[in-house]
């Protein structure tokens, strides 16, 4: 040990410097090991845009399409049914869809594209169920809806246009997933409609 | 504020004496030279595996159908996985590199001499169970090597007179190196060996700093204390050797990312070329080779003519290092201060060290057997000798002092 | 230490001899930066290898990304497969047994031949077929004995032969000459260097972005460098 002067300036600079510079270099090494969390390339690839085929999909029949692990609903709605969605106003919850729970240029009445098909992703907003699909028997859950969807779980309704009733658990509308028509009988899901 | 809180927890738990004991006020001889760089430096590739270990289990498949393919998905389709396993594959390289200086340190400084026996002792299990752990993890890719790797090294054990055929089949789980293997080894190698590591590193630690690092000249600062009880060559090692490892590290990362950057093969050392196709219980490669830091000791297991014999032969190549402390009977430690015998010695014993690493990683020729049982026999020389001529072995006066 | 100086002295020529491989490999010379090179040998690849051998750990859509190339390209031009995806790997229809029954074994999986093999070893080896009549595709090949395969690419090197040259010094050089393809010596050289890129390329896709970002790491690291060793220094001026 000597007595000799210490240069405290120095001294303090070049500890912060380096405190600093080691900083950076130690939130750089944490970058790949955070980045890794991501979807892995397989991920992004199984949860790529799915092509449906919707045109042998019958009337007021119900089909399912697999897109990024969850169950995706396409309904044919006939005349009777839409006419009938026009009526359930007061209700719903959110009958003019309010809340973000659909893309753009799905926040209309019937909540799509084209009125006849309706697609949203089937899992229940409460705590993520898949819903029932009652083409016939809905009336049983709310009088004069002929279909619907019924959660098993606990119990939530909602119409053919994926808008929840009021009284049950589920606080929010069913979600639309953004998806565009190829042409009349072909669908992507997982692309914005007007996306290249 | 600050303060009241560090009253609080030391009024609980020794926080402040404890640092003070082990970094503030740790005493450390001052005349450290590079070769101390190494301990610090192998604690940060200790914790530069764990993380990156940890990181790469969680897109690992650790089944033989599954694994190949799962390191392939980590090396393209995870997020920046390749920067992961390369750092994880380098630093099981780095790591034996650190860790062989580190110990050649101790050879000539003579730092396993008493008092610091128990020290060098946990070193050396250390040393152990990362060769286990490199072996096991070497496994995990389940690549050619991998596979032909283990199969030889397991089928060691089979020289056991008696037992071994029945311990191969036992250490496998299977006929044959499987999927059953597989599991356990990475069982091992994840969870098992390295609690056991940081248990060791621990008393490593605790062993150093009861009896205080020896240093370049070999001497005790500890005899030579000023009135307050401070070593008078003694610095505390907060800041001074702080920021000296800091600049060891940064030395040393420059070339660890280097080869981690721009060559993370290491010229086929580090990652093997046949490890790049997957195991094939079918065929084994034209040449098998154990990875750089087992071909010591994979030489001289083929130099000896005889399966029970070769074995034995390696793992006595790794106990004698144990009894180093009792075999060294000089009392001076530095080879600063030691006989011209003893430096030659530790010479020959570096150049054989090296040698046969090479020869354990080419393929074998009759001229290059014969070589390879030249150098295990230097080999073992060097500890034979050094009993024998350590006894009174002619020194040089030892100063009091630290000299630089 | 005299035995010690005996043995070094015999182990020199021994170690030169031992590192020496009995084939003289040709020189590659790729260049991974060169993308037209990898999307012909991609296309030459697909068209003429994929049909046998899959690079099953790499992605369509990841090698159009890399290569330059659109997706829709990528489908149109390189997947033949109907049913597959552009993130799908890119893994080849011929079931194993199948395979293993025509070939007497399975065609290998090439996605990492190249780190295997290295490249030169697999630009030799595309130019190293020649005709052999022993054999049951009637080719044989200078650095895979008896290989298992068809020569694929004959229609575009032509019939090769082997034809073996004493020199004056008295070695032996094996040249191959082939006549009757589509393409001349150079342009076959050039082929073979593209398949050899692209196949570098797939075994190791990350390198051009790994090296990249190591000159960054590089170049933070000797700033850290001088600033440690200044503080390092600063602080030992009180050690005597």
């Amino acid at each position: 040990m000597s007595n000799a002067p210490v240069d405290t300036g120095r001294r303090r600079f070049l500890t912060a410097a380096t405190a600093v510079v080691g900083g950076v270099g130690a939130v750089a090494v944490a970058v790949p090991f955070i980045k890794s969390w991501n979807p892995s390339a397989k991920a992004k690839a199984a949860g790529a845009p799915v092509e449906v085929n919707i045109s042998k999909v019958e009337p007021g029949q119900l089909i399912r399409v697999e897109w990024r692990g969850k169950p995706v609903w396409v309904v044919r709605r006939t005349k009777e049914i839409l006419t009938n969605l026009a009526t359930l106003d007061s209700q719903l919850r959110d009958p003019a869809s309010a809340e973000e729970q659909q893309p753009a240029y799905a926040k209309n009445a019937v909540r799509s594209i084209n009125p006849e098909y309706f697609i949203a992703v089937g899992l229940c907003t409460h705590l993520g169920c898949s819903p029932t699909y009652l083409p016939d028997t809905f009336s049983e859950q709310v009088e004069g809806v002929p279909s619907g969807f019924y959660c098993p779980c606990h119990g939530s309704k909602f119409d053919l246009a994926g808008r929840v009733f009021k009284g049950v658990p589920a606080p929010l509308n069913l979600v639309v997933p953004p998806h565009q028509y190829i042409d009349a009988g072909n669908v992507i899901i997982g692309v914005d409609q007007g996306a290249a | 504020m600050i303060k009241n809180l560090v009253d609080w927890i030391d009024a609980r738990i020794p926080m402040t004496a404890t640092y003070n004991r082990h970094v503030g006020q740790y005493a450390t001889p001052k005349n450290f030279n590079f070769w101390y760089f190494f301990g610090s430096l192998a604690m940060l590739v200790l914790v530069n595996q764990f993380l990156t270990g940890i990181w790469l289990t969680m897109n690992y498949v650790p089944t033989a159908e599954g694994a190949f393919a799962s390191i392939e998905y980590i090396m393209r389709d995870v997020e920046y996985g390749w920067l992961l396993r390369y750092m994880h594959s380098t630093g099981a390289s780095a790591f034996f590199v650190v860790i062989y200086l580190h110990m050649f340190r101790g050879l000539i400084y003579g730092s396993y001499q008493k008092p610091r026996e128990l020290l060098w002792l946990f070193g050396m299990l250390i040393f152990l169970v990362l060769m286990a752990e490199a072996f096991m993890g070497y496994l995990l890719p389940w690549g050619q090597m991998s596979y032909w790797g283990a199969q030889v090294i397991i089928s060691l054990f089979g020289a056991i007179p008696f037992i071994g055929d029945d311990l191969t089949l036992w250490i496998r789980g299977d006929f044959v190196v499987s999927g059953a293997t597989l599991n356990r080894f990475f069982a091992l190698h994840v969870i098992a060996l390295p609690l056991v590591l940081v248990v060791l590193v621990f008393l490593h630690l605790i062993a150093l700093h009861e009896v205080g690092s020896n240093n370049p000249d070999g001497i005790e600062i500890k005899k030579n204390k000023d009135e307050n009880g401070w070593p008078i060559d003694g610095i505390p090692f907060h800041p001074y050797y702080t920021v000296k490892d800091i600049f060891g590290t940064a030395c040393f990362l420059i070339i660890f990312c280097y080869v981690l950057f721009f060559m993370p093969e290491g010229g086929g050392y580090f990652l093997e070329g046949p490890n790049f196709e997957a195991a094939n219980s079918m065929k084994t490669p034209e040449h098998i080779a154990p990875v750089w830091y087992f071909t010591p000791f994979y030489a001289i297991l083929r130099a000896i003519p005889d399966k029970l014999f070769g074995v034995m032969g390696m793992g006595l190549a790794i106990a004698v290092l144990f009894v180093l402390p009792w075999l060294d009977r000089c009392k001076v430690k530095s080879v600063r201060y030691r006989s011209l015998t003893h430096k030659l010695n530790l010479a020959q014993f570096a150049v054989s060290f090296v040698i046969l690493g090479y020869l354990g990683a080419v393929p074998a020729t009759p001229e290059l057997t014969i070589a390879a049982r030249v150098f295990t026999l230097t080999y073992f020389g060097f500890f034979f000798f050094l009993w024998l001529y350590s006894k009174n072995e002619k020194t040089k006066p030892v100063p009091e002092r630290l000299t630089h | 230490m005299k035995k010690l100086l005996i043995a070094l002295v015999a182990l020199v020529p021994t170690l030169a001899f031992a590192s020496g491989s009995s084939v003289h490999l040709e020189s590659a010379n790729i260049d991974l930066n060169d993308t037209e090179s990898l999307q012909r040998g991609l296309d030459l690849f697909q068209h003429n290898c994929s049909g046998c051998h899959s690079t099953q750990y790499q992605r369509y859509s990841r090698v159009a990304d890399d290569l330059g190339i659109s997706l829709d390209d990528m489908r149109e031009k390189f997947m033949f497969d109907a049913d597959a995806k552009p993130g799908d790997l890119m893994e080849n229809s011929i079931p194993e047994d199948a395979a293993a029954k025509w070939f007497g074994a399975t065609p290998p999986d090439l996605t990492l031949v190249a780190r295997v093999r290295g490249e030169d070893w697999i630009y030799t080896y595309l130019k190293g077929f020649y005709k052999d009549e022993n054999r049951p595709f009637g080719v044989n090949n200078i650095v895979f004995p008896s290989v298992g395969m068809p020569h694929v690419l004959e229609h575009l090197q032509g019939i090769p032969v082997k034809e073996v040259v004493k020199q004056e010094d008295g070695t032996e050089v094996t040249t191959i000459v082939a006549t009757g393809g589509s393409l001349n010596a150079e342009e076959y050289d050039q082929v073979v260097r593209d398949i050899t890129g692209f196949l570098v390329y797939s075994g190791d896709p990350v390198k051009l972005e790994r090296e990249s970002l190591g000159w960054w790491v590089m170049g933070f690291l000797f700033i850290f460098l001088v600033l440690t060793y200044l503080l390092k220094k600063e602080y030992w001026r009180d050690v005597h």
